[in-house]
């Protein structure tokens, strides 16, 4: 029994592709100004730019595009939920009647319209996470908060950045604690496939308190460990790993920014 | 035959990237009454067998029969299957979640349907089993005891649901001394007092040599001896040194006095046997 098989969320998949050799700062700002295109999209053009954005970018990086695609899983209920809802409830030309629901045309454009706008939402971070060590990712996100501190607003990036890495780090331990807890309960008769959804709710009583009790032993744990180890908070701290701006990372910038500029001019004609 | 499993293969995240295959083609039989040692390396396959024993994992090859019962093919006998056969996980202590020991162990048994009266019975016994005051510890928190007492509880919590088969796995991790030999002697008391069948689990030479009967050595996902304690330790130094085992130091005194000449039996597995074995010698001369 495998409770948390095929969840490639947030998970990194390590290769040798020039993608994965990009700085982290690079890659989460044009991730980050991909998403914003996403938003602003209002034609199909547009949209299918991105995609064959999005598919050289995965083709470069050499993932399996089998596993981006599958980030998509998770949330699938949640796209198919939207795209009903617009099916449904769009006024419109009426094409179909089931009951007293009725499907229109507009509901069909609109409902596959904004089920492409989270899709590829999902595939333009997840290739982010695919590609990028939970170290860079945090990494990168400390430099770029730290522009804040150069404009005078006081963000504790270092602070931020290292929960994130230790939530990123805790998050694999958690799962397979959990699963274990879950098998270690089963052994004792627990039932986790009960129909009933009150008692299914009951039943994961002893699944949480024994997974807080060992959070919360870990958490201590760690914060000894750490300040054994000297930790002081990220005043004066230095890296290891200096991130630097390479012509790969410029030139990755530049193509990107090239197909933002076409989506906007495609836009606007 | 009560455990019988012909050919059993396991692979984690199959066809996956991260796919690793942990058990190779396992053929094992347990019988009724044994007491089985598992011994082998980290990552050797152990706890992945273990969980095959009572159904948590599926095989991804093979055929198990548990009581005449074909696991994969019954699914929905698999609740009676865990009934008879009760695992206990690495540091089963970190399973804990109720307010008192009793409900603690009732949880098992409840589970099952049991109520009033005979829970009430169920409990006691179990914790007679693993040696705990009934009516000091009923209404204590699991959460204040020491870490030794937290670990009984943990294994009472099995014991209550009343199983045929016990399985452990490393049960004396992280123990001090003190805590360990009781426990072990409470492991053995389950096999020859209450006649229970026992599957331990551990990379402890020591502690599998003096309580199993019959010891199984894994290495890689397969099995690479199964046999009586004392053959493997007369016999087969080689291969276990060779798969990074040591035998318990003891058999290698005797190992050593045999070496030089001395007419000692070799397959010596505890303090008390080797003095008498010396003993017996020194006399003869």
């Amino acid at each position: 029994m495998k409770f948390f098989k095929n969840l490639t969320i947030g998970q990194y998949i390590h290769k040798d592709s020039i993608i994965h050799q990009l700085d982290p700062r690079i890659k989460i700002l044009t991730t980050f100004l991909i998403i914003i295109v996403v938003f602003l999209i209002d034609k199909w053009i547009g949209f299918l730019i991105i995609s064959a954005y999005l598919f050289i970018v995965i083709i470069l990086s050499k993932v399996n595009p089998k596993y981006v695609l599958m980030g998509i899983k998770p949330l699938l209920f949640i796209i198919i939920f939207t795209l009903l809802i617009h099916f449904f409830t769009t006024q419109g030309e009426i094409i179909y009647t089931i009951w007293f629901f009725t499907v229109t045309k507009e509901g069909v454009y609109r409902g596959l319209f904004i089920a492409t706008r989270l899709f590829l939402l999902i595939m333009s971070t997840s290739w982010l996470t695919l590609t990028t060590s939970p170290i860079a990712l945090t990494d990168g996100i400390e430099r770029l908060l730290s522009i804040f501190k150069i404009i005078r607003i006081p963000i504790p990036a270092h602070e931020i950045a290292m929960m994130m890495t230790i939530a990123l780090r805790f998050i694999p331990t958690l799962m397979e604690e959990t699963e274990k807890i879950m098998k270690a309960q089963i052994a004792r008769g627990a039932d986790f496939e009960s129909k009933n959804i009150v008692k299914r709710i009951k039943n994961m009583i002893p699944i949480i308190i024994p997974l807080f009790i060992n959070a919360f032993h870990r958490a201590d744990e760690l914060a000894i460990a750490m300040e054994a180890r000297c930790y002081r908070g990220g005043n004066g701290r230095t890296h290891y790993r200096e991130l630097s701006i390479k012509t790969n990372d410029r030139i990755f910038f530049i193509i990107t920014f090239m197909f933002i500029i076409t989506v906007f001019v495609l836009k606007f004609i | 035959m009560f455990i019988d499993l012909k050919n059993v293969s396991f692979t984690y995240n199959l066809s996956m990237p991260f796919e690793t295959e942990v058990l190779k083609s396992i053929n094992l039989s347990i019988n009724k009454g044994d007491f089985i040692g598992i011994i082998g390396h980290t990552g050797c396959g152990k706890t992945t067998l273990l969980q095959i024993f009572n159904g948590l994992l599926e095989p991804t090859e093979g055929k198990i029969t548990i009581d005449g019962i074909d696991i994969n093919k019954e699914k929905d006998k698999l609740k009676e299957i865990r009934k008879n056969i009760g695992l206990t996980f690495q540091y089963p202590e970190n399973q804990l979640f109720e307010e008192t020991i009793f409900k603690e162990i009732s949880f098992g048994p409840k589970n099952l349907g049991i109520k009033d009266d005979e829970l009430e019975e169920r409990v006691k016994k179990a914790m007679e089993m693993v040696e705990m005051d009934y009516t000091t510890y009923k209404d204590r928190s699991p959460f204040t005891l020491s870490g030794g007492e937290m670990r009984r509880v943990a294994i009472a919590s099995i014991l209550s649901i009343d199983p045929e088969v016990i399985i452990l796995d490393e049960p004396t991790a992280s123990l001090d001394p003190l805590n360990k030999k009781s426990l072990l002697k409470l492991i053995s008391k389950l096999h020859l007092h209450y006649n229970k069948t026992i599957v331990l689990v551990s990379h402890n030479m020591e502690v599998i040599a003096e309580l199993a009967q019959r010891i199984i050595v894994m290495d890689k996902g397969k099995i690479v001896l199964d046999n009586k304690p004392k053959k493997i330790f007369q016999n087969y130094v080689e291969e276990l040194e060779s798969i990074g085992l040591s035998l318990p130091q003891i058999t290698y005194i005797m190992h050593k006095l045999k070496k030089i000449g001395k007419p000692v039996d070799s397959g010596i597995l505890t303090l008390e046997e080797a003095k008498n074995e010396i003993l017996r010698v020194t006399k003869r001369i």
